[in-house]
């Protein structure tokens, strides 16, 4: 296995020249599968027989908030690669995911408020899936905050990543605190290796929505780490090329 | 088509509220994520471009 052209994605121009092409494509290939995802979800897909029509709230809930668990593993990974061989493009990914992140896992707690409501009859109660979300906005949180609070570039990124690679531990209880502790909340939707416990007019749009999102969420990082790139490295010549003369970014 | 008529559509058999609001706020971040992300790029070409203009020598 050729592993050249990995390390030439840790440094930001080759990043920046490799991702620029891809950010439109996937930006409108998101929607597009957000929209036919939605649209099915909403007014095809057939209601649930317990839940009625409040269940079609899932097509929205389920994909940020695997998402907003995707995006801190993603962070976690970004930390450890950081610490461990100091690549250059890692601390500007981190800092464009996290307030992705956040907003994910902002959405995942509203829209799940609004479920609960009228199938838990409460918007909220402190059990462990809603606690450790609540704790993993926190840390996305947290990690924006550092960021903004450090001037030292260099200790901004050491902080950020090791805020994120410490805060993985909270992947594995969200995940499993459904099995782990008597709650309210559902167990998973999707696993692996069987079959989903819907019908497939239910969980297909329900997939085509967390796809379209994988690919929203992917482009909006890819900008927002474009940008990051040609702040951090204005001094380059290539940058101020591109800035000046090639109009692309 | 799960629902017979457009109201039937809105109302979501007394869920509307729920459902709508749900989708709103969620529609409405994801807008704002998107409209902040390009907003903040175009904010630091905007800022590089002055800088480079003001010291045209420097690269």
């Amino acid at each position: 296995m050729c592993w050249v052209w990995f390390h030439k994605l840790g440094s930001p121009k080759y990043f920046y020249f490799w991702s620029k092409p891809l950010a439109l494509p996937l930006f409108c290939l998101g929607c597009f599968c957000l929209a036919v995802g939605l649209v099915w979800g909403l007014a095809f897909a057939p209601a649930d027989y317990q839940q009625g029509n409040s269940f079609r709230i899932i097509y929205i809930h389920v994909p940020v908030a695997m998402l907003a668990q995707s995006c801190y593993f993603a962070l976690g990974v970004a930390g450890f690669v950081y610490l461990v061989w100091q690549m250059k493009i890692a601390p500007i990914f981190i800092q464009s995911m996290a307030p992705i992140g956040a907003v994910m896992a902002l959405i995942a707690l509203v829209s799940g408020a609004i479920w609960g409501k009228p199938t838990w009859g409460t918007w909220w109660i402190w059990d462990a899936r809603l606690t450790s979300v609540l704790v993993l906005f926190l840390l996305y949180m947290g990690i924006i905050a550092l960021q903004n609070a450090l001037d030292d570039v260099v200790l901004a990124n050491k902080a950020t990543a090791v805020v994120s690679v410490v805060g993985l531990i909270n992947l594995p209880i969200i995940k499993y605190s459904v099995v782990w502790w008597n709650t309210l909340h559902q167990g998973a939707t999707f696993t692996l290796m069987e079959k989903p416990a819907m019908p497939a007019a239910m969980w297909i749009p329900l997939l085509i929505c967390v796809v379209g999102l994988y690919c929203f969420v992917a482009s909006l990082v890819l900008w927002r780490m474009q940008s990051e790139i040609m702040q951090r490295e204005h001094r380059s010549s290539w940058v101020k090329q591109e800035v000046m003369y090639n109009n692309g970014f | 088509m799960a629902f017979d008529t457009f109201f039937d559509f809105l109302a979501m058999g007394r869920h509307g509220s729920y459902v709508w609001s749900a989708y709103g706020f969620s529609i409405f971040a994801l807008i704002a994520l998107t409209w902040n992300t390009l907003a903040k790029r175009r904010k630091i070409r905007d800022t590089l471009v002055k800088r480079y203009l003001r010291n045209p020598t420097r690269s």
